[in-house]
């Protein structure tokens, strides 16, 4: 009875199968309780209680207000709003230094071409993190603020980057930098969009007051929001011993940026490459025998075309770079990651910071892949069109 | 009938110069351009690695920093400790000669004669045995060195090789896990796979190292290096895994019918029709997996491990040599650039001659 039961298909492949899940589940359920056993031996109780307890460690860098007073779950989110404006500002800075780097290898200029590819081979090669540790000896070893390298009424000392900040209240400084990043992306929008009467193409002076009004709009914010009696721009000076005024970039952050951006550039030149070498040369031939100029076929044939191959594997490199921020704590920067180590350092919480973490991290990828499928799916070629 | 061939007059030297890189205005600027930053930071940086570098220890330290240029003398004071670590330093031949093993055996594995299963298998483990009691010691007259002196390259290299060597064959039974034909079983290791995928690798190691001593019974918790290295070989394996699956989509259907149809058994299939194409295919993506591996081992640094950059880090980091960090850095640099790179050039060598078979 029980050989004849064996001998079916169906009985076999579902017992395979409730086999191989329930021994994964099994191990990962003894794990979990030897080691909430191990912590409760130690004093831990689990549970989520301890996210309102106040944690009594500071942390080195936060964009919000933080104070050892804090509960575990602010500084969470002090954490993953870190990871975000590290990741974002490494992201676009790699982006601007790939992008550059890849028109030099894809450039016609032989001479241009070597340089990029010397880039790329030199920095792809090299870890990551081994550049972190680099800049961020380098930005160390800076001069201390009294001997500190000026200019543009930035400093440059080993405490870290001083630049001037306008003194303008926070929430005029925000709306501010929205209307700048309209006025970047107005011209964009107003240059691709069906609504306007003329055609695609001749709208350079729509485009241009269109970016001149959202300028224009936060001067008139800022005009508005700065605050009384005080100069508009705060410079950093020396006072004594110490640095006032500005606004300070810390070494940690800095070193970061910078090692992300050049890393992630020479990854993102290789991918902004493929994405050219992809555009058939047929397609620019047939523009440049059009009649359209060498920066036409540029903007509205090569680049389009180029984007749409890049986007799948740029968003890849985007997740990726946003992981690449949990180097933080290799000099101290407190990322999402950090802060997770350092709640189990100091509350023993250990299995309750790890699935806060995993949970961090996949909201961050699945929302990043979310954004990039959006789009992707509206640049999308759409309707009948022949592939190679 | 008489040809009458024309060839166009070739042009001189100037004149393919003047075409190559001075034809238009804009091609001229970028021309320049580029050309002053070559020049620019070819100058600068013989300036000072080499012109006025200081290559000898025997000025010492203050010698050394009065310099304009790069102070060598750390590396020729400090290079055992970065190499080697703490390593005990009449024992140090064998950490050398475990680099060497492992160097001697990657090159093999590169040559198409070690490319069946069993032959780099075979390389393999004789590899990695030879280094383990070449560094560990204990038998054959070796002096006993336990992994908690390990250090500088030489544990970078076991890192890199246990991490292949776990996480290869790991790789490829998730990958068949994954595309089983029965949807819990594939389900199940998409989602083990997606789940590592998705976290960053310091996290991983962080959880091994640190945290799964708690989820452990005290038998099975082992040496905190080797937690580490199953760490990161899981890691791999996710991504090779996906790779490793890839490379099956990219065989024919036909193939398995064809081999079902023969009567062959799942393990002949898998092992004579499936996997030696799907590697074919997948090979140029293994390698710049090879690549990404080796270049993560660094990451153990986080979780307190003497590797190369700690080792370099205490290099300079301690006495009189504190001013010459970026020597060090450098130095770990090239290290690292001459094995990546030249394992990058040979995946771009192996693809341009996969292509051509292809044609």
């Amino acid at each position: 009875m029980l050989v004849s039961l064996l001998r079916n298909q169906r009985v076999r492949n579902t017992l395979l199968q409730v086999l191989y899940v329930g021994s994964l589940a099994a191990l990962v359920l003894a794990c979990a309780m030897i080691a909430r056993q191990n912590l409760a031996q130690q004093g831990i109780t689990s549970g989520f209680d301890f996210l309102f307890k106040s944690t009594g460690w500071d942390v080195s860098f936060s964009l919000l207000p933080a104070a050892p007073t804090d509960p575990y779950w602010w500084y969470f989110l002090i954490g993953v709003i870190n990871t975000l404006f590290l990741g974002t500002v490494g992201l676009i800075l790699a982006t601007i230094v790939g992008t550059i780097v890849g028109l030099a290898r894809t450039s016609s200029n032989e001479l241009a071409q070597l340089l990029g590819r010397t880039y790329v081979d030199i920095f792809r090669n090299i870890p990551l993190i081994l550049q972190v540790f680099f800049w961020y000896a380098v930005i160390t070893h800076l001069p201390t603020p009294r001997a500190a390298h000026q200019g543009f009424g930035m400093l440059l000392t080993s405490r870290g980057l001083y630049v001037p900040i306008p003194n303008v209240g926070g929430t005029a400084l925000a709306a501010a930098a929205i209307a700048v990043i309209a006025a970047i992306a107005l011209p964009v929008w107003l240059g691709r969009t069906s609504r306007l009467g003329q055609p695609i193409g001749e709208r350079f002076g729509i485009q241009l007051a269109g970016s001149a009004a959202a300028l224009a709009c936060a001067g008139v914010i800022l005009a508005v929001g700065r605050l009384p009696d005080l100069p508009l721009l705060d410079f950093p000076a020396l006072q004594g011993l110490n640095l006032k005024g500005g606004l300070r970039i810390p070494p940690e952050f800095s070193a970061l940026a910078v090692a992300i951006a050049i890393y992630g550039g020479s990854y993102i030149a290789e991918i902004v490459r493929g994405g050219f070498k992809a555009v058939g040369k047929g397609q620019m031939e047939a523009a440049l025998s059009l009649g359209l100029s060498p920066w036409r076929v540029f903007t509205l044939v090569r680049l389009p075309l180029a984007l749409r191959a890049m986007l799948p594997i740029l968003a890849n490199q985007y997740v990726w770079l946003m992981k690449a921020t949990t180097m933080g704590i290799a000099v101290g920067f407190s990322d999402f990651f950090m802060i997770v180590a350092l709640t189990i350092n100091h509350s023993g919480q250990t299995l309750e910071a790890i699935g806060i973490l995993m949970a961090g991290f996949l909201a961050i990828n699945l929302s990043l892949a979310a954004v990039f499928n959006r789009i992707n799916k509206a640049i999308a070629l759409k309707g009948n069109h022949l592939r190679e | 009938m008489e040809m009458i061939v024309v060839a166009p007059p070739a042009p001189g030297r100037i004149e393919d110069l003047r075409r190559r890189f001075f034809a238009t205005p804009l091609q001229s600027l970028l021309s320049l351009i580029s050309l002053a930053i070559m020049v620019f930071i070819a100058w600068k940086l013989l300036n000072w690695a080499i012109f006025s570098a200081v290559f000898t220890t025997s000025g010492g330290p203050e010698a050394c920093q009065a310099a304009a240029g790069a102070c060598w003398s750390v590396i020729a004071a400090r290079w055992r400790i970065i190499l080697f670590g703490l390593y005990p330093f009449e024992e140090q031949w064998r950490s050398a000669l475990a680099c060497v093993t492992v160097v001697v055996m990657t090159t093999l594995s590169c040559m198409p004669a070690f490319w069946t299963g069993r032959r780099i298998a075979l390389v393999w483990g004789t590899g990695a045995a030879l280094y383990y009691v070449l560094m560990k010691g204990g038998v054959l007259g070796l002096l006993y060195v336990g992994e908690e002196a390990w250090g500088g390259l030489a544990l970078t290299l076991f890192i890199f090789v246990t991490t292949c060597l776990i996480g290869f064959p790991l790789a490829i039974c998730l990958a068949l896990l994954r595309r089983s034909e029965l949807p819990w079983i594939s389900r199940t290791t998409g989602l083990i796979i997606d789940a590592v995928r998705s976290l960053p690798l310091i996290s991983i190691l962080f959880t091994f190292a640190v945290v799964l001593p708690f989820a452990l019974p005290q038998w099975l918790q082992g040496d905190k290096l080797y937690r580490v290295i199953l760490g990161s070989a899981l890691f791999f394996s996710a991504y090779q895994a996906e790779i490793v699956r890839g490379g099956m989509q990219g065989v024919p259907k036909g193939q398995e019918e064809a081999a079902m149809a023969l009567g062959m058994s799942y393990w002949q299939r898998i092992g004579r029709i499936l996997l030696p194409q799907a590697m074919r295919n997948a090979l140029p993506a293994t390698i710049n997996q090879f690549v990404v591996a080796f270049k993560e081992t660094s990451l153990v640094v986080i979780v307190g491990f003497f590797e190369i950059l700690a080792s370099g880090n205490a290099a300079y980091g301690t006495g009189d040599w504190r001013f010459a960090y970026v020597e060090v850095y450098v130095f770990i640099a090239l290290i690292y650039f001459v094995f990546v790179f030249s394992l990058s050039r040979y995946g771009a060598f192996l693809e341009r001659r996969m292509s051509v078979g292809e044609r």
